[in-house]
């Protein structure tokens, strides 16, 4: 049990590649971090670094309180979860779990308690026989969980565990990392491009793009206030809207726009922040045709082209309302959802 | 169209049918030829039918072999050719996992340019190489040496190139989890590698020691002491050495004896050696 400590890490590869740039990041004991991102920010890459399967080209990494920039992964003190599980092929599922424990000198009944204990915990008990080939996807990554389990190392590092699962497996398992997570009290760090993985797992989110961190924070708060353009459109789904300020101001909303600093220029707007009521709050009003209804169960999904507007905009309202494609409307965004950005510096203006 | 089918299908099992005559034949005149007593031979026919001799034939091969000529008995060259077979097929793979071993999992410098090097041998056959090679075995004592008659020819490009292929079809993660799971490089080479690869190492070994057992020019050359005859050179021995006419009926005996680990090696091994040639367990 430890904490993790990242200081000014940076990655550049032989080749010249800048994959990580000047990451802080204080991990305390216990927390689970979700890295997240698109594919080629880095995420991967902070991730290996951490466990040691990638040197470090500057900055300090430290678990708990020793510094191990230089250790080989196995004195680190951690476990991984590959994406692909990386079960090794020939041995059965008992000694896939026991290798590290063997390696490490561990006694024999004290290797057998732990596995079974794992493999208890994980319900794969009547598998301990198998090879990993006669098992099904979710038990092979139950498996791969195990390893990391019977460890009880200071971390665990996971990445992207759940992608190779099908989409119901993946909820379910999602679930019980998260309840895993929370008995076992590991510090955990989850790399994942699912935005849907990362809100409904970490304790904290980290958002990364192009190496460098974009926003660190609780995912409600990621949610309710991202500090960048990035974090803004990355975060949530569908996306947010993004309008131009000029355009609003150009629809008659001056007097509902002056709270807005200079420099703002984009005003981001979550789909469900769009009513099609009035609502009591200050408010601006704007009219849109609408170009598309999906509807998707308990919610439907508006595309509503506006004019003057590029791209047409997403409004997400309950039910089924009995709307017509190729109608027009009219909605409403509360002033106080809308969030505003400086499309220079893709920072936040409020 | 059911006539016509079935004409088609007589026709092409005849067509196999001779194939396997035409293959078979010899090797069931080597074996028939073997069993007759050796005045048969005089006469100048081929016997088609099995003689009386058999057990005699054989017993007379496997303990005299053809002594007054100065061959030593087959089963002193049985001896010999399975030491040097071994001797390559143990040496080939040995050498051949570990250095593509090192080629895959290490990054030391010039690593492509090694693997190149490798390669390039790949085009040079034995007797390309034979004379300088043999200068060396000469220069370094080896003539007249088990030691001379295997470690040239333990060198194996194509060993070395079918285990890479194969060490870069198992996902990199594998020896990453290996890392993680604390397992060095020696011990993940042990642990993991050489487990994965048995079947592999069994399609090898049978292709090799049919490669060590078949060596003909290169144990010609450089023994010269009859105790370190190997059987395939020993048959040309045994038809060209002496006066007399040559002994056909314990040749024939010899062949089939020579003919015969081969074989034993292909029945034994078939299981695994069908199975490395068309799967990978991943």
């Amino acid at each position: 049990m430890a904490g993790i400590k990242i200081e000014n890490l940076c990655k550049i590869y032989p080749g010249g590649v800048q994959a990580v740039t000047d990451i802080n990041l204080d991990i305390a004991d216990g927390e689970f971090i979700v890295l997240v991102g698109p594919s080629g920010c880095g995420k991967s890459t902070l991730l290996r670094m951490v466990a040691g399967l990638e040197t470090i080209t500057s900055g300090t990494l430290k678990i708990g309180d020793k510094v191990v920039n230089d250790l080989e992964p196995a004195d680190r003190d951690i476990a991984m979860v590959f994406q692909n599980y990386a079960l090794y092929p020939h041995m059965t599922v008992y000694n896939n779990l026991a290798y590290g424990l063997k390696n490490r000198g561990f006694a024999k009944a004290d290797i057998d308690t732990r596995v079974r204990q794992a493999a208890k915990m994980l319900e794969i008990e009547q598998f301990l026989d198998r090879k990993p080939r006669a098992l099904s996807g979710g038990q092979r990554q139950r498996v791969a969980m195990g390893r990391a389990l019977v460890r009880e190392p200071a971390a665990f590092l996971l990445d992207e565990p759940l992608s190779n699962l099908d989409a119901k497996l993946r909820v379910q398992m999602r679930v019980e990392i998260k309840h895993l997570q929370r008995r076992l009290a590991t510090t955990s760090l989850y790399v994942t491009h699912d935005q849907l993985e990362a809100m409904t797992l970490g304790d904290r989110l980290v958002v990364l793009n192009g190496g460098r961190i974009e926003q660190v924070g609780s995912p409600m708060d990621v949610y309710r206030r991202p500090e960048t353009l990035f974090v803004a459109s990355f975060i949530g789904s569908p996306a947010m809207n993004m309008a131009s300020i000029d355009l609003l101001r150009d629809r008659g909303q001056v007097e509902a726009l002056d709270r807005f600093g200079k420099g703002t220029g984009l005003l981001g707007m979550r789909p469900d922040d769009m009513h099609l009521m009035r609502p009591d709050a200050p408010h601006i009003s704007l009219s849109g045709r609408l170009e598309l209804f999906e509807p998707a169960g308990a919610e439907s999904h508006l595309y509503l082209s506006v004019e003057g507007a590029a791209e047409p905009y997403v409004m997400r309202v309950n039910g089924q309302p009995g709307l017509q494609e190729g109608q027009s409307i009219d909605f409403y965004v509360p002033t106080g959802s809308l969030h505003p950005f400086d499309p220079t510096t893709g920072k936040r203006t409020d | 169209m059911v006539e016509s089918r079935r004409w088609g299908s007589l026709f092409s099992h005849l067509i196999l049918i001779l194939g396997v005559a035409i293959v078979v034949f010899p090797i069931y005149v080597a074996i028939i030829a073997s069993t007759h007593p050796p005045g048969t031979f005089l006469r100048g026919v081929m016997p088609l039918l099995p003689g009386p001799n058999a057990i005699e034939n054989y017993r007379t091969a496997l303990t005299e072999g053809r002594s007054q000529a100065g061959a030593p008995p087959i089963s002193l060259m049985l001896t010999n050719s399975l030491i040097m077979a071994l001797a390559i097929t143990i040496g080939k793979l040995s050498i051949s996992i570990l250095s593509a071993f090192a080629i895959v999992y290490f990054r030391f410098p010039f690593r492509i340019f090694f693997f190149w090097i490798i390669f390039l041998t790949l085009m040079l056959p034995v007797e390309v190489r034979i004379v300088p090679t043999f200068q060396v075995v000469a220069d370094l004592g080896m003539l007249n040496s088990f030691a001379g008659l295997s470690i040239p020819l333990i060198a194996s490009a194509t060993a070395t190139f079918l285990f890479r292929q194969f060490f870069m079809t198992i996902p990199e993660e594998m020896m990453e989890a290996a890392r993680v799971d604390g397992a060095g490089p020696m011990k993940f080479f042990k642990d993991i590698l050489l487990p994965l690869s048995v079947t592999n190492i069994a399609a090898l070994f049978v292709i090799m020691f049919i490669y060590g057992w078949n060596q003909y020019l290169w144990p010609l050359l450089i023994t010269t002491d009859p105790d370190y005859y190997t059987i395939v050179m020993g048959i040309q021995r045994m038809v060209t050495g002496g006066d007399s006419e040559p002994l056909w009926h314990l040749v024939m005996a010899t062949v089939v004896l020579a003919a015969l680990p081969p074989v034993l090696v292909i029945l034994f091994m078939q299981r695994l050696f069908v199975k490395g040639l068309t799967e990978t367990e991943k």
